[in-house]
């Protein structure tokens, strides 16, 4: 009996350990991003750091604004976003009221395909098919520029979006279809008057989840984007996002310690706060409209 | 069971068969087939050189592996520095600090100089307004109170099109980038932070050839390998514009952008021998692959003065 239990205990134990190291882990990651950023903003002031317009701390004049980052990363964001809310919700919509079975199973894995394709390929295809394409419509796009790069990013995340509202629109019961085209409405009408409503929680949380992956995304912005800190909505001209800047002074040869070492990590810290918003804004509103169908 | 003992005997039986053929290769006359990874990292100007050379290499020695990273001169001391690679491509001589770091962790080094740069200033071809430049205008441009106050090419000179200045230049790990600065502004790392920056200088290249307004400056060679894509800008240093050629590096007349170019080796290192073969190699064919890669090659007496030197250091061991 007493190894029995004893058995058991250890089991539990294993267990409880297992999620431990993914507590410790994130909560180490935090503790690195905020003692380097803790000495960072011991010798620039958070003032100067959120207000500054100009990013420049490898180069003489040294300017220490978020902003300029922070602005590239929110224009490719918002470009992706753009692209891919109204093709991700009507693919879902699509694929859930309108298509056959058959063309159900030959677009759901094209669009796994899709979310599997690696995000450097993506990179280059912006920099090599997209920029040309657009430099033919509008010739003073520059070879390097934001929008070029948030279109192939809302490419790469529209399966973000179409799965999942795909899988919440399923679950909304039948009886509201029913309800509705009783009442003589067309599929159009149930589709995105009656349907995309009561699943409004769960698109919302897909989309939530979109814009995080995209505000992460690296490659395909230090490819496409280019490498200069720009405080512009110009989707036209060259930025740099604040993944970009990490992988290139990652590369580089800044000294450890330095203080354009420590930039790396507020630089982190900033996108780390931006996500941890998002993620509260999702789940906050997930709770408030989630409606419970019986 | 009878059926799955026989599979996995055939799989057992050809897997020894096929693993007794790695070292199959035959010997030809008396050059000994050497193996080994040789790590190499650093400039972006010197990366086409060591690359060609590399792969003429690969050619005689197909099992020694030869790794080659862009992270810029300063990037890749660093690595020379940590011994985390052999050899070292420099487009700007060893810095105080760097030798520091490597007296600190022991590492002695060869220094060999490849081939000489003229370092380009490049523009976009239908920027039909820029024929030339002077040495002046490029540290207007460039130095940096130019940051965020010089963004019109109607500011550089008059006559030039009101229209923005797009920068685009190596990053501050590059020597190509300190050798610049050093001799455009004045101070080396000194330059405004508001352009494109980028170790790599095919990203550079992709850039200005995608914009009209674009201007920027890297080795040589990447503009002979893009000529068609790119515009060269003669460089005016007072005798007026020059632009830089074999010639005019060698002797100087392309001033103040021509400048030698650099291979650092590890000492230790060159006790391997697929290290001291690949290094004799090097210096043995520059002469030919420097001028096909687009840079200028050194005199015949200065490659074979360095052959020596390390043929010299090699014996001694």
């Amino acid at each position: 009996m007493f190894t029995r239990k004893f058995k058991e205990l250890i089991i539990e134990r294993a267990l409880l350990l297992s999620a431990l190291i993914t507590i410790l882990t994130t909560i180490g990651i935090i503790w690195v991003l905020l003692s380097e950023s803790f000495a960072f903003f011991k010798v620039v002031s958070l003032w100067d750091f959120l207000t500054d317009t100009e990013w420049t701390p490898l180069f003489t004049q040294k300017h220490y604004g978020i902003l300029s980052l922070v602005s590239g990363t929110v224009l490719t964001t918002g470009i992706a976003i753009l692209v891919a809310v109204p093709s991700g919700l009507t693919i879902a919509v699509y694929l859930n009221e309108y298509s056959t079975k058959k063309m159900r199973n030959i677009v759901k894995p094209l669009l796994e395909i899709l979310a599997a394709i690696p995000s450097i390929v993506y990179g280059f295809f912006a920099l090599i098919v997209i920029t040309p394409v657009l430099q033919y419509f509008f010739p003073e796009v520059s070879g390097f520029n934001a929008l070029s790069a948030g279109i192939v990013m809302g490419i790469m995340i529209i399966p973000f979006i179409s799965s999942l509202s795909e899988d919440v629109l399923n679950a909304v019961p039948n009886s509201l279809r029913e309800a509705s085209y009783g009442m003589g409405a067309t599929k159009f009408q149930t589709s995105f008057r009656v349907l995309v409503p009561a699943a409004s929680s769960g698109i919302i949380a897909s989309i939530i989840l979109a814009i995080s992956r995209a505000i992460g995304e690296t490659m395909i912005v230090a490819i496409a984007a280019g490498q200069q800190p720009n405080l512009t909505l110009n989707p036209t001209v060259p930025i740099e996002t604040i993944t970009a800047y990490i992988v290139q002074v990652s590369l580089g040869d800044v000294p450890q310690g330095s203080l354009e070492y420590k930039t790396i990590f507020a630089a982190g810290l900033t996108l780390f706060v931006f996500t941890f918003i998002l993620n509260n804004i999702s789940f906050w509103v997930n709770k408030k409209f989630k409606q419970q169908y019986v | 069971m009878k059926i799955q003992n026989y599979y996995i005997m055939v799989l057992v039986v050809s897997s020894i068969i096929l693993g007794c053929n790695n070292n199959g290769k035959t010997k030809e006359s008396n050059i000994e087939k050497l193996n080994g990874t040789i790590k190499i990292d650093g400039s972006s100007t010197i990366y086409p050189i060591t690359e060609a050379v590399a792969e003429e290499y690969r050619v005689s020695q197909p099992e020694v592996k030869v790794t080659i990273g862009v992270s810029g001169t300063g990037g890749g001391f660093k690595k020379f520095g940590r011994n985390e690679v052999e050899i070292c491509n420099a487009s700007r001589p060893i810095k105080q600090s760097e030798i520091d770091v490597c007296k600190e962790n022991k590492i002695e080094y060869f220094d060999f100089s490849v081939a000489y740069d003229g370092l380009a200033v490049i523009v976009n071809p239908q920027n039909d307004w820029a024929q030339n430049i002077t040495v002046a205008e490029l540290k207007m441009i460039w130095e940096p109170s130019a940051q965020q106050k010089i963004t019109k090419w109607s500011q550089v000179r008059k006559g030039w099109p009101d229209a923005p200045l797009h920068l685009f230049g190596p990053g501050t790990a590059s020597g190509t980038y300190d050798y610049f600065t050093e001799a455009i502004v004045g101070k080396a790392g000194s330059s405004r932070g508001d352009f494109t920056a980028s170790e790599d200088d095919n990203v550079l290249v992709q850039g200005i050839e995608g914009d009209k307004y674009g201007l920027g400056f890297f080795g040589l060679a990447y503009y002979e390998e893009n000529k068609a894509k790119l515009k060269i800008v003669a460089v005016d240093n007072g005798k007026g514009p020059i632009f830089p050629s074999a010639a005019t590096a060698k002797d100087g007349t392309y001033a103040p952008l021509s400048r030698p170019l650099f291979i650092y080796i590890n000492k230790e290192a060159l006790n391997k021998p697929e290290v001291a073969d690949f290094a004799k190699f090097y210096l043995e064919n520059a002469p030919s692959l420097v001028g096909e890669v687009g840079y200028v090659p050194l005199s015949t007496e200065e490659y074979t003065a360095q052959l020596e030197k390390l043929k010299a250091d090699l014996t001694h061991k």
